[in-house]
């Protein structure tokens, strides 16, 4: 499985990454299960990709921890939003 | 209906001018605008620096408009969000609307406003003379489109 990750606002600043393509190990089922894995990664990862403090998208729709991914999928990570 | 994203300014009596000649039938534009404000409560800031989220954000801005659409008799709307770097007093966002009546072109311009506010993948962040500030998601932001979801 291949995904289409995103980063914007804070976490891609903070983690110094706009986007990226990753290929989860199986047992990755949901957008949640993602976070977990990109976790391994080390503490900054933790810090700066924890639940309550960001939102995400799936195909450019909002989405939830429990949101189901798939192959080919383009996932966002981004903190609050703020326009107008 | 109509949506921009870019970094150029744009003129509001140009704007505004097109909306009037959409339909015959326009007897109300409502339209507001949004601006930089004074960054001087924190003299490290530089200016304010806004991204998007590129094919979502239209997408997002889309849908707000069909709702708004299903909600009120609407002839016309506009809607341009800047992105890039901004300083005070720089327009950020503009939103239009013409109809046949008054009361739907307010009520639906502020509707479009304030699900922009929650439901569009924009940031702003403050740049400082060293790194910068994201700006979030105000509660009051949330507590006025929260009203819209009572009405519906």
């Amino acid at each position: 499985m291949q995904i289409e990750l995103l980063y914007f606002g804070r976490p891609s600043d903070n983690l110094n990454i706009m986007r990226e393509t990753v290929s989860p190990p199986a047992g990755i089922v949901t957008i949640g299960d993602l976070l977990n894995w990109l976790h391994l990664r080390g503490e900054i990862w933790v810090l700066e990709l924890t639940e309550s403090k960001i939102r995400c998208a799936l195909n450019q729709e909002f989405a939830s921890w429990n949101s189901k991914i798939k192959d080919k999928d383009e996932i966002a990570l981004f903190s609050p939003i703020s326009g107008g | 209906m109509s949506i921009s994203i870019q970094n150029e300014d744009f003129d509001i009596c140009v704007e505004l001018s097109a909306l009037r000649s959409a339909s015959n039938n326009v007897g109300a534009i409502v339209s507001f605008v949004g601006l930089v404000r004074d960054l001087s409560y924190d003299e490290n800031i530089q200016n304010i620096h806004v991204e998007h989220y590129p094919g979502m954000s239209e997408k997002a801005l889309n849908k707000i408009i069909l709702e708004a659409k299903s909600r009120w008799e609407l002839l016309a709307i506009r809607v341009i969000h800047r992105v890039g770097t901004l300083t005070p007093n720089d327009q950020i966002v503009m939103v239009a609307v013409a109809s046949t009546h008054r009361g739907n072109a307010f009520s639906s311009c502020e509707f479009i406003i304030d699900y922009l506010k929650t439901d569009a993948p924009f940031w702003k962040k403050e740049v400082k003379t060293q790194g910068g500030e994201w700006v979030v998601t105000k509660e009051s932001d949330i507590e006025r489109m929260q009203r819209w979801m009572q009405k519906s």
